[in-house]
């Protein structure tokens, strides 16, 4: 058991449950990768870090375990060894770590991925204190797409601004006649510069930037947040506010499952599809409101516990709305089921296989589609989740059809859960408080959103500030998986297959 | 495609009436009556997400739904810049966003309107002004309404575009 070896040397690490740490020597990097993708295991995040001495970090997971592990680099050196050989999710985030930190992976891929024309290449964001000087107008940059030359091959180039109420990016499209022969992605036009302004923020008041890494997984981010930020102060979150935080998780989940099968519904050329589901999302936005003060929870889960308190009426309220969503989402979906057009539209569309999703380490709901059974609230459960045996569903077939058919499950799991939250919930305390953190003291927290595991890397600084935080999205290694799902289909099936995985712009461009 | 109509027919109409304008969200006087005469009630949106979390624009959806159905109020979102007579902003506008920004601005045909949303759209929000960030959508191009909120409702929204196509209180007198 290869993996066997890099666990037993392994400490206990703060935070997510199962997570531990482990120092590794430059010519151990890439054997603890090897060793690890050989076990079976997948790569989560893969990161670097210049202050107070630099460092490469890669977070793996497995099926009990995440498994921290940091390269500590030398003064001189301005390299680590690469690994997106061995794991293909690594390539974009090594790109994006050099363009953030200066430190590269040897050999890999020199193009920059998060910079574009904004900031000089010899500009280091996360090692500079000072603005870079830019220039006075913005402009763009060229960037070396790959081309595909050949009879009757051209490109289509859509974005960054695209034609809906969308987050901007851009796409390359090779394309003969209606058939795509490959997409490129460019991403990073949503850069906020948000790991920067992590570290000028006070590790109290975190979890408001992190509830904005990607708006549609507040509370994702901000739990995932807050665990590793109590993790490092020992504190113990009451139970009524775990609960809570379930219920807004849980909350999360069904409002952007609603969003997106009324979506899906719709770029299948069904219309009645997003009337429907976009009066239920209305219908739970408005009793999410009622019950926990906010449409979107982006401020509810604060370190220690939660922001504010559910009268029982509104919960039972909330329960009761859950019930009426899963009926009528039940009778949604026999249409969807029963409609010959929106079928021919999703069966058979953005294929990614079983095989393909292992080799690209996908994640999330979208490798739940693919035949993979992974969810934090099943097999790493933190509190409350470790008393509601969340339910795993999976499809194999890896098409629109699964994604949408796991979306549906996963509604009716959440709405299943509320109900038993609701029960649950009994009167108590909603914050804790804690010590201050140790400063160069690390924890990882761990939260399954609605789009997959969200994960947040944190190190305490002095005086109460954040050393580094690392919040890290699933979309990062599902974007690549997007390139290949579109492969051999026609064009005016993108949206669709896009929509189906949904991924996050702003979670991956940080 | 008997469910389908039973379905439609059981929730029925649940639109509810829109929001007043609100001249508290008004930024810069816009309003020339040339623009009323040729708008009128009729209004193209092109919405772009200059830097957004996504969040605003999760809300900005919601106004299709039956409840706001911004279409029944003449409104209505359109994919091109070309087509629009206002643009929706959502930021804080990114630096790599600054350059589409400004070329879709350039490209929307005049009399043109702003309205920026939310937060970081009206302030640049927690993120601010940063190497990455240009902050405010005000600060890149101009702006006639402002709709605070993180995100704000889509009631809030809707009052700020019907506040960007309304003459002020002091001008209607």
């Amino acid at each position: 058991m290869p993996t066997r070896k890099w666990l037993d040397r392994s400490q206990p690490l703060a935070g997510a449950p199962g997570a531990r740490a482990v120092e590794v020597a430059t010519a151990e990097w890439r054997q603890c990768a090897l060793d690890l993708a050989a076990g079976g295991n997948r790569l989560q995040a893969l990161w670097t870090e210049c202050t107070h001495g630099a460092a490469a970090r890669a977070l793996y997971s497995g099926a009990n375990f995440l498994l921290l592990v940091t390269l500590p680099l030398g003064a001189a050196e301005g390299e680590y060894p690469g690994i997106a050989d061995v794991f293909p999710a690594a390539a974009r985030m090594q790109r994006a770590a050099a363009d953030l930190t200066g430190l590269r992976a040897a050999g890999a891929d020199p193009r920059p991925w998060l910079r574009h024309a904004a900031w000089p290449v010899d500009y280091r964001p996360l090692a500079e204190t000072v603005e870079p000087a830019r220039p006075v107008e913005p402009r763009a940059d060229d960037y070396a797409f790959v081309r595909v030359t050949g009879d009757g091959v051209h490109e289509i180039p859509v974005g960054p601004v695209h034609a809906g109420i969308i987050e901007p990016g851009h796409f390359r499209f090779s394309v003969v006649g209606e058939k795509v022969l490959r997409l490129e992605e460019r991403l990073g036009y949503v850069h906020k510069g948000i790991e920067q302004l992590f570290a000028r923020t006070p590790l109290i008041e975190g979890h408001r930037v992190a509830a904005r890494v990607s708006g549609d997984s507040a509370v994702a981010y901000s739990w995932a947040y807050c665990q590793a930020l109590e993790a490092l102060a020992a504190c113990q979150v009451p139970p009524r506010a775990q609960w809570l935080r379930a219920l807004a998780l849980e909350a999360e989940r069904i409002a952007n499952h609603l969003g997106d099968l009324g979506a899906l519904g719709n770029d299948a050329g069904f219309a009645f599809g997003l009337a429907q589901f976009s009066r239920l999302k209305e219908l739970w936005l408005r009793a999410t409101q009622a019950a926990l003060g906010s449409r979107y929870l982006n401020d509810f889960v604060v370190p220690g516990g939660v922001g504010a308190d559910a009268e029982p009426a509104y919960i039972a309220e909330l329960a009761a709305c859950a019930r009426t969503i899963e009926t009528e989402a039940r009778i949604l979906r026999e249409i969807f089921d029963e409609h010959a057009g929106v079928r021919d539209r999703f069966v058979g569309t953005g294929i990614v296989t079983a095989d393909l999703a292992t080799r690209l380490g996908l994640v999330g709901l979208a490798a739940r589609a693919s035949g993979h059974d992974y969810d934090l609230r099943a097999d790493l459960p933190c509190a409350p989740y470790d008393r509601l045996s969340v339910r795993k569903h999976v499809r194999r077939e890896g098409d629109v059809a699964a994604r949408v058919a796991v979306r549906f499950d996963e509604l009716f799991e959440s709405a299943r859960l509320v109900a038993a939250i609701a029960a649950e919930l009994s009167p108590g305390d909603l914050r804790a408080g804690g010590t201050p953190p140790a400063a160069g003291a690390t924890a990882v927290g761990a939260i399954e959103g609605w789009r997959g595991p969200v994960l947040v890397a944190l190190t305490a600084g002095e005086d109460g500030g954040i050393r580094r935080c690392h919040p890290h999205d699933p979309s990062w290694q599902n974007w690549p998986a997007l390139e290949h799902a579109i492969i051999g289909n026609i064009v005016p099936d993108f949206p669709l297959i896009n929509k189906s995985f949904n991924l996050s712009y702003s979670g991956h461009d940080l | 495609m008997w469910k389908t109509f039973k379905q439609i027919g059981s929730v029925g109409i649940v639109t509810e009436p829109p929001p007043l304008s609100s001249d508290e969200l008004r930024v810069r006087e816009h309003l020339q009556a040339q623009i009323l005469a040729t708008l009128g009630r009729a209004l193209c949106i092109r919405q772009v997400d200059a830097g957004s979390c996504n969040g605003c624009e999760l809300e900005i959806h919601a106004l299709n739904n039956a409840f706001y159905n911004i279409e029944g109020l003449g409104i209505r979102f359109v994919a091109s810049p070309r087509h629009a007579d206002l643009l929706l902003v959502t930021g804080p506008v990114s630096r790599h966003m600054e350059l589409a920004l400004r070329r879709t601005y350039d490209a929307t045909p005049d009399p043109k309107l702003v309205v920026a949303v939310g937060d970081c759209g009206t302030t640049g929000g927690v993120f601010g002004c940063s190497y990455a960030s240009a902050g405010a959508v005000a600060n890149v191009i101009p702006v006639n309404v402002a709709v605070p909120g993180c995100p704000p409702s889509p009631n809030r929204i809707l009052a700020g575009i019907l506040t960007a196509v309304t003459p002020a209180a002091d001008s209607r007198r």
